[in-house]
């Protein structure tokens, strides 16, 4: 496994450190009581579904450890962790299932 | 302090309480997947101090196994945490008035379950006084938090001795699509989320995995645009 440098490791906790207090006292902290325009909230709703599907998709789709190729294990767990999710709405549920299902096909198909 | 005041930290520390459910696996997680990544445990700790965002967290720590540079890690993991400005604008009517100090304070904890339960408690108190709202929200963070740093520790302390037949590496995948799901709840929301994955998938040869900036960004124009467009249907509806 490659080695993470550690002046970049702390560069990136720092920075992201600074920024997301930066984010979360933006409002509270300085701008105070204006409001925001209703354009730029309607797509900051969205930041989390919109980042989140992005970055998980290719670990996916092509996972490192079988060398990028598609391994049907780690694709029914992440349909069995979605469906659950979204049916059941619960967080937790939805990762046990998740792990279940992974364990249960590698079980099987590996 | 007053009796009130008192009671409504109280009522924010039960209302806190059941998130250490979530919380506490979670960190433990975060802990594991970062020594595994490579991080010691004095890192592993720092990070979820300085950074305290599990979502963003886990977003930086997949990054960095993926070799991204500096620049883009930093700006995916922060357009994770974009909510939190949300947070912020929407904590401000009520408790924009107290000193920076406090202010300064209440920024750095604002986390999804200190938010979610204040702005709740206080749509459904109108009358607190400040004083009251923050007692509230330290009441919420008080066995919130300090179990983020503490899951983490101990995550990290097992870390390294977890076998690959775990299939760790799938761990963060399954964390971040169970977070996903239950967000799902709209047309909008499941919108931005397709085209994400959608054009992640498409623009996964993008050097640097810059990919991610623009499956970021049309997510987010996608479900703004899907939510307008819902919106005035249903106005429509509603006016014919």
């Amino acid at each position: 496994m490659h080695q993470i440098d550690t002046q970049t490791l702390w560069t990136i906790m720092i920075g992201l450190g600074l920024g997301s207090f930066g984010l979360r006292f933006v409002f509270t902290g300085i701008i105070g009581q204006r409001a925001m325009p209703e354009w730029l909230l309607r797509h900051l709703r969205y930041t989390a579904v919109a980042i989140l599907p992005g970055l998980v998709a290719p670990a996916v789709m092509w996972p490192t450890v079988t060398g990028g190729q598609p391994d049907p294990a780690r694709l029914i767990a992440a349909a069995v962790t979605v469906i659950v999710g979204y049916l059941w709405k619960n967080v937790l549920a939805a990762i046990f299932a998740g792990a279940a299902s992974l364990y249960l096909s590698l079980y099987l198909l590996g | 302090m007053s009796q009130s005041d008192r009671s409504t930290y109280w009522q924010g520390v039960r209302d806190g309480l059941p998130f250490l459910l979530v919380m506490i696996p979670f960190g433990i997680l975060f802990g594991v997947i970062a020594t595994e990544a490579g991080l010691n445990v004095f890192e592993t700790l720092s990070f979820s101090v300085v950074v305290i965002a599990g979502a963003a967290q886990f977003t930086a720590i997949q990054l960095l196994k993926e070799d991204a540079p500096t620049l883009v890690i930093l700006a995916s993991a922060l357009a994770v945490n974009l909510r939190m400005a949300m947070y912020s604008a929407s904590l401000t009517p009520h408790i924009g008035a107290a000193p920076l100090w406090q202010r300064a304070f209440a920024a750095y904890f604002t986390v999804d379950q200190s938010y979610a339960c204040s702005i709740m408690a206080y749509e459904k108190n109108p009358d607190w006084s400040l004083s009251q709202k923050l007692r509230y929200f330290f009441g919420v963070v008080t066995p919130v938090c300090p179990s983020w740093y503490l899951s983490t520790l101990a995550g990290a302390l097992i870390g390294a001795n977890i076998p690959p037949e775990l299939a760790l590496d799938f761990a963060v995948p399954i964390t971040f699509l169970a977070l996903i799901a239950p967000m799902l709840h709209t047309a909008a929301h499941r919108a931005a989320a397709l085209s994400s994955v959608v054009l992640a998938l498409i623009f996964a040869f993008m050097p640097y995995n810059t990919g991610l900036l623009v499956a970021g960004l049309g997510g987010m124009m996608t479900g703004a645009q899907v939510e307008l467009w819902t919106t005035r249907r249903a106005t429509r509806k509603g006016t014919a």
